[in-house]
């Protein structure tokens, strides 16, 4: 198939088809990371710009690490030491780094709608990596790509997510991209962190973490942000971790072969229980390292790649 | 000086009036209404077509000056509302400084009489620096030509302020305008909580944070027996709450704006910085609640909120921007709106314009009985034009309906018998 999109700003405005590419596309760059030499000159002379207003560590890496593997020039940029801190909108900065003739701008703001708001404005492809409590479709395209990877498949699959629904982008990104591919998604969290009306975005919300996990083929815990417990939103991270962690005794609740993911970064003890993180089905790591492969696909795809030639 | 509008449709609810009349205006005044004047020496005006009425009232206006003069000026700001046919408006006092003292008080007033193509009447702030902490001078406010209280953008949180404020204000004649909101429920949300919020991932504020406050204030309206106007109500709540309360006579009015009841928050996605206003854009039932308050006689004016910002500060990330919209110039075309849906009659739509708001401020325009000042609006119903934020009059162009097809606008605008604006 053609793909068209020139913006990865979120999986809600991608089809199923898609996203189905995308992932095929990931699956033949997997590899290169496999070789001893693990790069391809796919998008050499290329300039992609990192641009991070938030702290991050294994995203902002993989996408640098996947711009490298396929030869481009990636340049990071953070907000701490930038011009934000003196006072420049995003769009003269924005402005600013397009002056300097980047091909992709891959962005995480802590503003939903950012990287919107930049795509309207600039005319090089945006993709986005993190965007408030709105979208994060690289997250759930490696999620689908591993779920797939193990299952065969997502179509008919039930996948439940765990955790601080309301301020998620990992949660609206996956019901999203999960609802596309056929599959289930169920969520569960305390009451202070399921936002209205979520189940209109396809998925069926609970109250407690057993209902949710029940016969669950994929089970998807949430980064509990420890700050929260100050904003009246969870008595103490003790109480949550009894209600919401995920123990292996809990964990038994799901299919036999269900799967056990997390978008890290993981605190052990809370929401999953550290011999969960370490259990036989965690695929947390597969999960980082399919994230670089799907990264390749979409800085490739969004750079209008004609042919997947990378030899 | 003598002008003669001719041929119109008279629309002046105050008097019962909608029928096809002459109107003399002699030395700024109202001089005779009847079928077929005599022109006599007077300059013609010819309303065959038009519909005439006392000129509209906008009693939710923030004229940004003294102060913020980059967002609009008393001169931009009244020559958009000259623009809009309205001929009077009552601004808001959280200008720069804020308007809590009389020297403020008497700017806004000798520079909107000076320069201004419409009446201003400036409306104090409840408590000193709409801090909340000690009554402004009302006494000496309303004599300088305040018609009425606010801390607008701020709410009055502490309880036994706001009763104070109520009970003293009630002692010069003036109301208290409530900006209803329970900060504490807002809690930083940037848009109204719902499934649309949700999706945006923004953070929302729930119904809840206006009723609240709506509810307390409506209740010490009640135990102090003075007049609350409740600002901009946006929920179905509120509307309720004032229904209720009228119905055990409790002296309250309220005002709802244009873009409460044409828009629901599905105008924010995209995050669209110029659908972000407070209190913000709701769901369908509150739109549907404001609109039959206003049919049932509930909500007693239609108010725009007129808010501009620079486009710098709506021209940012959706969390970051700025509240508010600008609303003088399509104050008339989206209220005639509700009368070509049926929502209202033109009688009462006009009145939600003119006399209703003047009641409420006890300010003497929006009538046309003769000895009346000859503030007047004359209103093509039919024609169909399209909105350019571009061309506005308002120094800012902060509005949701840039590029809508509106139907009906003011051609000329009449202040003291003048002509402050003609298409």
């Amino acid at each position: 198939m053609d793909f068209q999109q020139k913006h990865i700003l979120g999986i809600e405005n991608l089809t199923a088809e898609e996203i189905t590419f995308i992932l095929d596309s990931a699956e033949s760059f997997k590899e290169i990371s496999t070789r001893s030499i693990k790069k391809v000159p796919t998008l050499r002379g290329k300039t992609i710009i990192n641009l991070f207003f938030e702290a991050s560590t294994r995203t902002r890496t993989s996408f640098e690490i996947a711009g490298k593997r396929l030869s481009a020039d990636t340049v990071n940029i953070s907000a701490s030491g930038s011009s934000v801190v003196k006072g420049e909108t995003l769009e003269d900065t924005a402005r600013n780094i397009e002056a300097m003739r980047p091909d992709i701008i891959v962005m995480r703001h802590n503003a939903s709608g950012a990287c919107h708001y930049l795509a309207e404005r600039l005319d090089c492809s945006v993709i986005n990596a993190g965007d408030g409590m709105h979208e994060h479709p690289s997250q759930a395209l490696l999620d689908a790509f591993t779920i797939r990877q193990h299952k065969g498949r997502i179509e008919g699959l039930t996948v439940a997510i765990v955790g601080d629904i309301t301020h998620s982008r990992v949660v609206r990104s996956n019901i999203y991209c999960l609802n596309k591919l056929g599959a289930r998604v169920r969520i569960a969290g305390p009451g202070t962190m399921l936002p209205p009306g979520i189940e209109r975005l396809g998925c069926q919300v609970f109250s407690n973490l057993e209902d949710a996990i029940r016969d669950a083929d994929c089970v998807m815990m949430l980064r509990i942000q420890r700050e929260r417990q100050g904003a009246s939103l969870i008595p103490s991270v003790r109480e949550y971790a009894r209600f919401f962690g995920l123990s292996e005794e809990k964990l038994r609740l799901a299919k036999a072969d269900a799967i056990v993911m997390h978008p890290g970064p993981v605190n052990r003890g809370v929401e999953m229980a550290s011999s969960v993180v370490d259990g036989p089905q965690n695929v947390i790591l597969e999960q980082v390292e399919n994230g670089v492969a799907v990264r390749m696909a979409l800085l490739y795809l969004v750079s209008g790649g004609e042919t997947l030639s990378h030899d | 000086m003598k002008t003669l509008i001719k041929s119109g449709r008279l629309v002046d609810p105050a008097n019962h009036i909608d029928e096809k009349l002459d109107i003399l205006i002699v030395a700024g005044k109202v001089a005779e209404l009847a079928p077929n004047i005599d022109a006599g020496t007077a300059e013609v005006i010819n309303a065959a077509g038009l519909i005439v009425t006392p000129g509209l009232i906008d009693m939710h206006v923030h004229l940004r000056d003294p102060g913020l003069e980059y967002k609009e000026d008393i001169i931009s700001g009244t020559r958009a509302a000259a623009a809009g046919g309205v001929t009077s408006l009552a601004c808001m006092p959280n200008s720069s400084p804020v308007n809590d003292n009389l020297a403020v008080t008497r700017y806004i007033i000798s520079k909107a009489r000076e320069q201004g193509s419409a009446n201003v009447y400036p409306i104090g702030c409840i408590t000193k620096g709409q801090k909340g902490e000690v009554l402004a001078e009302m006494g000496e406010l309303k004599e300088g030509g305040c018609v009425g209280f606010s801390d607008d953008g701020l709410p009055v949180r502490d309880g036994e302020m706001m009763r104070r404020a109520l009970e003293y204000a009630n002692t010069f004649g003036a109301p208290v305008i409530s900006h209803a909101e329970e900060l504490s429920l807002v809690a930083g949300g940037c848009m109204n909580e719902g499934p649309v919020s949700t999706e945006l991932g923004l953070k929302g504020i729930p119904w809840v944070a206006e009723d609240a406050m709506t509810a307390r204030d409506i209740m010490l309206a009640e135990l102090t027996g003075a007049h609350l106007h409740v600002a901009h109500v946006s929920t179905r709540g509120s509307v309720e709450l004032v229904r209720q309360a009228k119905g055990r006579g409790v002296r309250v009015t309220c005002e709802a704006t244009p873009h409460h009841f044409m828009l629901t928050d599905d105008a924010v996605r995209g995050y669209n910085t110029n659908a972000k206003m407070n209190p913000p854009l709701r769901s369908q039932a509150d739109v549907d609640a404001i609109r039959a308050g206003l049919a049932d006689g509930t909500i007693d004016a239609i108010a725009t909120d007129h808010a501009p910002h620079h486009s710098d500060e709506k021209n940012v990330e959706f969390a970051i921007a700025l509240n508010g919209i600008v609303g003088l110039e399509t104050l008339l075309p989206l209220t005639l709106q509700l009368v070509a849906e049926k929502v209202l009659s033109l009688t009462q739509a006009i009145a939600l314009v003119t006399c209703r708001p003047a009641r409420i401020l006890g300010i003497e325009r929006g009538s046309l009985a003769p000895g009346a000042v000859a503030d007047i609006t004359l209103i093509n119903p039919n024609k169909e034009w399209t909105l350019d934020a571009a061309q506005l009059q308002s120094k800012s162009r902060n509005t949701p309906f840039d590029g809508r097809t509106m139907k009906g606008h003011a051609v000329r605008t009449l202040l003291a018998g003048a002509t402050v604006f003609e298409r």
